[in-house]
């Protein structure tokens, strides 16, 4: 167990390296003089240019200018932002707390809907399961934005019930000013987790062993907990890790929409005014996002699956 | 009059219209006495499965049951459902064939065995010490940790010794097997067998005991129904449907089993099953049978009774095979 760990957390370095080469290197192809951004279209004289490319490094052979930032972002120095005049890790830890609260809000609403939709389509079949594919069918083809519209204007224009901009102060405003990002946010996710488990315990209500339970005598609701939603668990969770760790793009959509300032929406307001050193540290975020999401399905597989164990010998 | 362990009566089940030509189990009567193992022998799609499944209310989705499944005299098919739960717990337990399909491969031995206990309502505790006796008695060695252990952890052979511990653990008065030893090897086979038939006697348990295999039926039964599409055809005690078997395909049966001390190679019955998509009329093993007459494929032979066995076959009286 220990050595599959180690071994895990090598090849999330390596992944994490490459990957810090691949985002550096695409992110200098993009079209357009790095200096010219940085100095916000104003023109300069050639003495500030110059001053400009010497404080980033510009006109540094490539594979220097990527050893000097990987070689900061290992002491977790990511650089200074151009249009913010900031340290990128600062900008980026002050605005995480939103980010996360908001992927964990969506999160728990994609677990809720999406286990309680798809038990509910593959327990009830006919009316019951049509109606949740229909409308599974809808979640997921919905893109967040047109949802965060959608939202919007129902709940915040019509109702008013929630605010439709904000952040709010107070861990229960926060929530408050949260729920229509996290609802815009998990309603993809929600019809995508639902038709999964729907699949999956489909698939295990036709098992033997559920059979044999029901012919001992054991109660429905038990059955269905332990030999089918059970033994149904390992898609639902490597799916769920991917929604997770997906939904830290996904944010970029939702936290425009709703001008939440959080890690999205700075990811997509330095990309269009070529902030390349915050692309670059939460492009980096969001592989680290991706690598964590999937060791912490691998951990949990065997937890879920004996068979799947690490341990050599078994568990006995 | 005392009430027969299980009495089937005239049980009919159909298949949701438009899902096959014939009902599945056509008028299938079947006794077991208490105490009493009774063999239930055919080909695989003859209906023996069904048969054995109705005792416990398990029926194909959507079909359709008419006739009688007593228990103790009182009917499966007319049953409330916390009634029939209880007589699953308790009254009737089931073996099935795969033992790795059977047992959920994600939980524990020890939750197997005891799972029928604690949905009865018996604590964990005394569930666990009650599922490591029983362990034991099928031969289970060091059956304290193998509650621990998980079923990709043992044999198939093994993991059959399991599944009859915990059929055992309700304390049944009526075993199902339902083909209990077909995906073991032959040697496993004969343990299980074994481990079977000698707690099955211990504890004095009714057993119906469904196989392919006609004389692995004869080692364990009083008595063996033989089945053919959906229907009984045969039925006697174990010497006499070896040394006088009435109905042809009995005897094709018997004939298509090989022999050591024979120098000449098993017959096989020629022809193949009747399939659900088929409902031939009259009899429907005239269509295979060497002694097939006209009168045959027109009228449905009705069982009678032939010194002491029951034969479905219009010319049961003149045939006799021996």
């Amino acid at each position: 167990m220990a050595g599959f760990l180690l071994r895990r957390i090598g090849g999330i370095a390596v992944t994490l390296l490459v990957t810090s080469f691949l985002v550096f290197g695409s992110v200098h192809l993009a079209p357009g003089d790095p200096a010219s951004f940085l100095l916000g279209g104003r023109s300069a004289s050639p003495a500030a240019v110059a001053a400009i490319k010497a404080q980033y490094h510009l006109d540094d052979p490539f594979l220097v200018q990527y050893t000097k930032w990987i070689g900061g972002v290992v002491t977790g120095d990511f650089g200074k932002s151009a249009t913010f005049r900031q340290d990128v890790g600062g900008l980026i830890a002050a605005r995480l707390p939103t980010t996360l609260l908001l992927i964990g809000y969506a999160g728990v609403l994609i677990l809720v809907g999406g286990l309680a939709f798809g038990a509910l389509a593959a327990l009830r079949r006919g009316v019951v399961d049509r109606a949740v594919l229909v409308g599974t069918g809808i979640a997921t083809a919905t893109p967040s934005f047109v949802a965060a519209i959608g939202l919007i204007s129902l709940f915040s224009v019509q109702l008013g019930w929630f605010p439709a901009f904000g952040n709010g102060g107070g861990f229960g405003d926060r929530i408050y000013h949260l729920t229509l990002p996290a609802a815009a946010l998990a309603l993809t996710f929600v019809g995508l987790l639902a038709r999964v488990t729907r699949t999956s315990m489909l698939e295990e209500l036709g098992r033997e062993h559920v059979e044999v339970a029901r012919s001992r005598g054991v109660p429905g609701s038990d059955v269905v907990r332990r030999h089918v939603l059970r033994n149904a668990l390992g898609p639902i969770t490597t799916v769920t890790g991917t929604i997770v760790a997906g939904l830290l793009v996904a944010t970029s959509i939702v936290e425009t929409a709703f001008g939440l300032s959080g890690v999205g929406q700075l990811l997509v307001s330095s990309v269009t005014v070529k902030d390349f050193p915050v692309v670059q540290a939460v492009s980096l975020l969001v592989v680290l996002a991706f690598v964590t999401a999937n060791l912490v399905v691998d951990l949990v597989h065997p937890l879920i699956d004996p068979r799947l164990s690490h341990a050599k010998g078994g568990g006995a | 009059m005392t009430t027969r362990l299980l009495e089937i009566e005239n049980l009919t089940v159909r298949l949701a219209a438009g899902k096959a030509a014939r009902p599945i189990l056509d008028g299938v009567s079947l006794h077991v006495e208490r105490g009493e193992a009774v063999g239930l022998v055919g080909e695989s799609g003859s209906g023996k499965s069904v048969t054995c499944r109705s005792v416990l209310g398990l029926l194909p989705e959507g079909s359709r049951a008419s006739g009688g499944v007593r228990v103790d005299g009182e009917d499966i098919l007319t049953m409330s459902s916390t009634r029939l739960r209880d007589l699953r717990r308790r009254g009737v337990s089931m073996i099935f064939q795969d033992p790795r399909a059977s047992i959920n491969p994600m939980r524990r031995i020890g939750d197997f065995v005891a799972e029928g206990m604690r949905a009865g309502g018996v604590p964990q505790k005394d569930a666990l010490k009650r599922a490591e006796e029983l362990l034991e008695s099928v031969g289970i060695r060091e059956p304290r940790a193998a509650l621990r252990r998980y079923p990709h952890e043992f044999s198939g052979g093994m993991l059959q010794r399991v599944m009859i511990a915990g059929a055992l653990a309700g304390g049944p008065r009526l075993l199902l097997a339902d083909e209990p030893t077909t995906a073991l090897d032959v040697t496993t086979q004969a343990e299980v067998v074994s481990i079977l038939t000698g707690l099955r006697a211990e504890r004095d348990m009714g057993m119906l005991f469904v196989t392919h295999d006609l004389e692995l039926a004869a080692a364990i039964c009083d008595r063996i129904y033989v089945m053919y599409a959906g229907r009984i055809v045969e039925a006697q005690s174990t010497e006499g449907l070896f040394s006088r078997p009435r109905h042809p395909y009995t005897s094709g049966l018997l004939a298509a089993t090989p022999r050591l001390e024979s120098d000449q190679p098993p017959h096989g019955v020629p022809g193949r099953p009747v399939s659900l998509a088929e409902a031939p009329s009259g009899c429907a093993f005239a269509a295979r049978c060497a002694h097939a007459r006209p009168g045959c494929t027109e009228h449905e032979p009705g069982p009678r009774e032939i010194d002491g066995a029951q034969v479905a076959c219009l010319r049961a009286e003149e045939l006799i095979h021996d």
